[in-house]
């Protein structure tokens, strides 16, 4: 198998497997005015990529800072409460806002949705680029908030906290409130793109399934995103005006807030999570050389979980003192979403089933969704017993949950991704063994960081916590512990990503052997997308491509356009 | 009733000590989850594991064997399951919660406010703790309120929790099982203190605490003026505003305050002395120091002579 996973003799590929050195996307034009003011998804997609990976940066950053505060439970000479409270309610904005929601959609999709779909770009290019800058706009403002008085509301920006807080919520939320036109923005452009550039022969339901995700996402984002920017434009009415709205002294009510923030913010966790279900969709059939166990099921396990999360907002408010009918209904809805998230577990564990499983980086990295996805979700059903959640919500718990669920799997899904997706933007193939020793730290690393909390939180350690009781200490010191060995597991994805985009080994068109139509185009792919018009054919016939150890990467079985053989 | 048996004593791996009737009921539903959690977990990684064993590439084996694509009996199975599954944990998890949420009608009530950053606890007879003391076997319930912001009112070793919102009132309801102190927490995030807001359930054995009532009530007689004064500085909720320990907060400090000098709006100046201080307390707009807002709500009617004393006392002692 050396000639599959390592480097070999391979001399110089053709132009219609590599491109480097010739006319791409990358050389197509010259100088930061042709990148700032371009128009290709693809140059938009990379611009999104260092933007969002530099957000996850910051927000990793911040997150090691509060890790380190934890190794103590008393004061610490690193920061004292209120910078801690600072600390805390940035990581959770930056990752949210900027990293995690624009996160796979705005970068990978970006970048290979068009191509997915052999189109030439997306079908609304000039709005694509503002979306770009308006995430600019509104990551500037939330950033700019840390220097006019760092918010210290949690992400929640919880009423009347929020409100009566010194500190510049306003410039912080009026960031997000842009942000979310940026998402809106994106979400249309795609839904029309999927609905409008189809090539011929692309029924939906012979869509890759990443479409499938997201086209979920997109409709999400735009039923959603809006519901957020009124609620936070009225936080500010409130603050900077003084109307009651929200604040009891003022004659409104705090838990309205809750419901309206929550009706955003659910929906949000699957604009984070449907994406990664698409990535893990086309991960898995292709790195088992296999066509994907129950398409249909998939695909419409995506539209199920758009649906239902729009109908579940409430269960972050067991405890907040809805009525005890809206808890029942909550309840029960909560435990519904949980079922398609279940069957797409089991139909990708079923495609592997007689595969032919490559070891590759990003398998390591669907191995690792599966295994950390299947403890977010099922913690999830601890959280949606209305009894058990009473004890659990707000808890540590709570906090390894949702780790588990968006690092867990949006995270990990991404990083799959990117591996998977590299050679194609940058025509460099990256080194496979630090790319599978990174994949590893970063699995033992983030179990070690969060399942910790598991313990911690069912003990009842509250979350946002600067003091804690020293019977916690050891689980504390243990998560930090974890939390620095995942940082190192970045910071070798990081170097050896940079590494191969000078030194890696020249990528040929497909070097995974999938069978969408991104692969049918040379890495990195011409400005125009394809030199000639791809067919699209079914998009999980991996079998129909074989390798070729000439070329290190796969060829097609037989000429395009005789029927495939199965 | 619960027998003593019963009761899960020490804390385990997983869920601290049961420390309520609440408990026991909520850590069968948790264990029943925990299982059924361990059971599907183990499932799809041990699938996982042998199909990447036996399946994974290799020389020789370098394609896929033919397999099925879908297999709708099969997948509607792994829908059906999991539903069913679910149904149970809802059901089950509905009727506990309707349980922690009616109070039964003879149960004994204690008025529990949150503020920043404390919980204040006032007994039917007016006497206000700074910790929660119960009778053990005694149905308690908690009406709850905030003055400030939303607080969180969290007792684990009876999983019992439940937001403390200004504006309004909300009532949770427990029955110790077992005599011992136990952690109360804030678990809604409400500021700086937000992680100092603990406070203690002190679970009392039969008459024991009809005794402790009976001396915690008492403490004006029993406790020297100074030390009475500064347990009225913590219940009353002058600790809201004034620090003693010389930082500006909304109102003066009292490091330092008896004796001194105190400039009025209007160029005017007193001296804060017994007097000041008790018009202060019983008239507050009347003399406002220079630099502070007229926001101190009076209390008259609210504190009588020998708290007021036993207060000065208490200020006199801040140098």
């Amino acid at each position: 198998m050396a000639s599959i996973d390592g480097a070999n003799g391979i001399g110089e590929l053709p132009a219609d497997q590599n491109r480097l050195g010739e006319d791409n996307y990358l050389t197509h034009e010259r100088g930061i005015r042709s990148w700032l003011l371009t128009l290709d998804h693809k140059r938009i997609g990379l611009m999104y990529l260092v933007v969002i990976l530099s957000s996850f940066v910051l927000g990793g950053i911040f997150a090691m800072l509060i890790r380190t505060k934890l190794l103590t439970p008393g004061n610490s000479a690193l920061m004292d409460a209120n910078t801690y409270d600072q600390m805390f309610t940035l990581h959770g904005a930056i990752m949210i806002f900027l990293f995690i929601i624009p996160g796979i959609p705005a970068t990978i999709g970006n970048f290979v949705i068009p191509l997915m779909l052999g189109a030439k770009d997306v079908a609304f290019p000039r709005l694509n680029l503002t979306s770009f800058y308006l995430w600019i706009t509104g990551a500037l403002m939330a950033l700019g908030s840390i220097v006019t008085g760092a918010v210290d509301t949690g992400w929640t920006f919880y009423t009347p906290y929020s409100t009566t807080t010194n500190t510049n919520v306003i410039m912080m939320v009026g960031g997000v409130f842009v942000l979310g036109f940026s998402s809106i923005f994106t979400g249309l452009n795609f839904v029309v793109t999927i609905h409008k550039l189809r090539p011929k022969g692309m029924t939906w339901f012979r869509m890759p399934l990443f479409l499938w995700g997201i086209y979920g996402t997109a409709i999400l984002q735009i039923m959603a995103t809006p519901v957020l920017g009124i609620t936070l434009l009225l936080l500010i009415v409130e603050r900077a005006l003084g109307v009651g709205i929200f604040d009891p002294a003022l004659g409104g009510d705090p838990v309205l807030f809750q419901h309206f923030f929550w009706f955003y913010s659910h929906p949000a966790v699957y604009i984070m999570i449907l994406p990664a279900m698409g990535v893990i969709s086309e991960l898995v059939s292709v790195f088992s050389r296999k066509h994907i166990f129950g398409y249909t099921f998939i695909a419409y396990s995506s539209i199920a979980i758009a649906v239902l999360s729009f109908l579940v907002w409430g269960h972050h408010m067991f405890v907040s003192g809805q009525s005890l009918l809206a808890g029942m209904i909550f309840s029960f809805l909560t435990f519904m979403v949980a079922i398609p998230s279940a069957v797409k577990v089991f139909n990708w564990v079923a495609t592997m089933y007689k595969g032919s499983i490559w070891l590759t980086t990003p398998m390591l990295y669907v191995l690792s969704f599966l295994f950390l996805f299947g403890i977010g979700g099922l913690t999830g059903l601890f959280l949606g017993a209305l009894a058990v959640d009473v004890h659990l919500h707000d808890t540590y718990f709570v906090v390894a949950h949702f780790h588990y669920v968006m690092f867990g799997g949006s995270v990990i899904a991404f990083l799959g991704g990117l591996h998977y997706w590299w050679p194609k933007m940058f025509g460099r193939m990256y080194n496979e063994t630090w790319g599978r020793i990174a994949a590893l730290i970063i699995f033992v690393g983030f179990n070690t960081t969060f399942f910790t909390q598991f313990v911690m939180g069912s003990h009842g350690a509250p979350r946002r916590s600067y003091h804690y009781l020293p019977q916690f200490e050891a689980y504390q010191r243990l998560s930090t512990i974890g939390a620095y060995l995942l940082a190192l597991g970045f910071v070798i994805v990081a170097v050896n990503l940079a590494h191969s985009l000078f030194r890696g080994r020249r990528a040929p068109a497909n070097p995974w052997g999938a069978a969408t139509l991104e692969w049918q185009t040379s890495s990195p792919p011409p400005h125009d997308n394809f030199a000639v018009e791809p067919v699209a054919g079914d998009p999980y016939d991996v079998e129909a491509w074989m390798y070729d150890s000439r070329i290190g990467g796969f060829v097609r079985r037989q000429p395009a356009g005789a029927p495939a053989a199965s | 009733m619960l027998s003593r048996a019963a009761v899960q004593a020490g804390p385990g791996f997983w869920m601290p000590a049961q420390g309520s009737t609440g408990a026991v009921a909520v850590d069968r539903i948790f264990w029943l989850v925990l299982w059924v959690s361990v059971f599907f977990f183990v499932l799809i990684v041990s699938l996982m594991v042998i199909f990447v064993v036996r399946y994974r590439r290799r020389a020789g084996r370098e394609e896929s064997e033919p397999s099925p694509r879908h297999n709708t009996p099969l997948e509607i199975t792994w829908t059906a399951i999991p539903i069913m599954i679910v149904i149970v944990i809802f059901v089950w998890g509905f009727k506990e919660f309707l349980n922690i949420n009616t109070p039964p009608v003879n149960a004994y009530e204690v008025q529990v406010t949150g503020q920043k950053w404390k919980w204040l606890f006032t007994y039917p007879n007016g006497h206000v703790d700074e910790d929660l003391h119960v009778p053990v076997h005694t149905p308690i319930q908690l009406v709850m309120t905030s003055e400030d912001v939303i607080h969180g009112f969290y007792i684990p070793a009876f999983r019992l929790k439940r937001d403390v919102v200004p504006g309004r009132y909300v009532k949770i309801w427990f029955q110790a099982v077992q005599t011992g102190e136990y952690q109360i927490y804030c678990t809604q995030y409400c500021g700086t203190g937000h992680s100092d807001m603990w406070a203690k359930v002190v679970v009392h054995e039969p008459g024991g605490f009809e005794k402790w009532m009976a001396e915690a009530g008492n403490f004006m007689k029993t406790m020297p003026p100074a030390q009475a004064g500064e347990r009225l500085y913590r219940t009353l909720g002058c600790a809201q505003c004034h620090t003693v320990t010389g930082e500006a907060s909304t109102g003066p400090t009292w490091k330092g305050l008896f004796g001194s000098r105190v400039p009025l709006e209007g160029g005017r100046a007193l001296t804060a002395d017994e007097n000041y201080l008790r018009t202060c307390i019983l008239d507050p707009t009347q003399n406002v120091p220079l630099g502070f807002q007229p926001v101190m709500p009076t209390f008259k009617g609210r504190v009588n002579d020998p708290e007021i004393t036993a207060i000065i006392e208490y200020i006199k002692t801040l140098k």
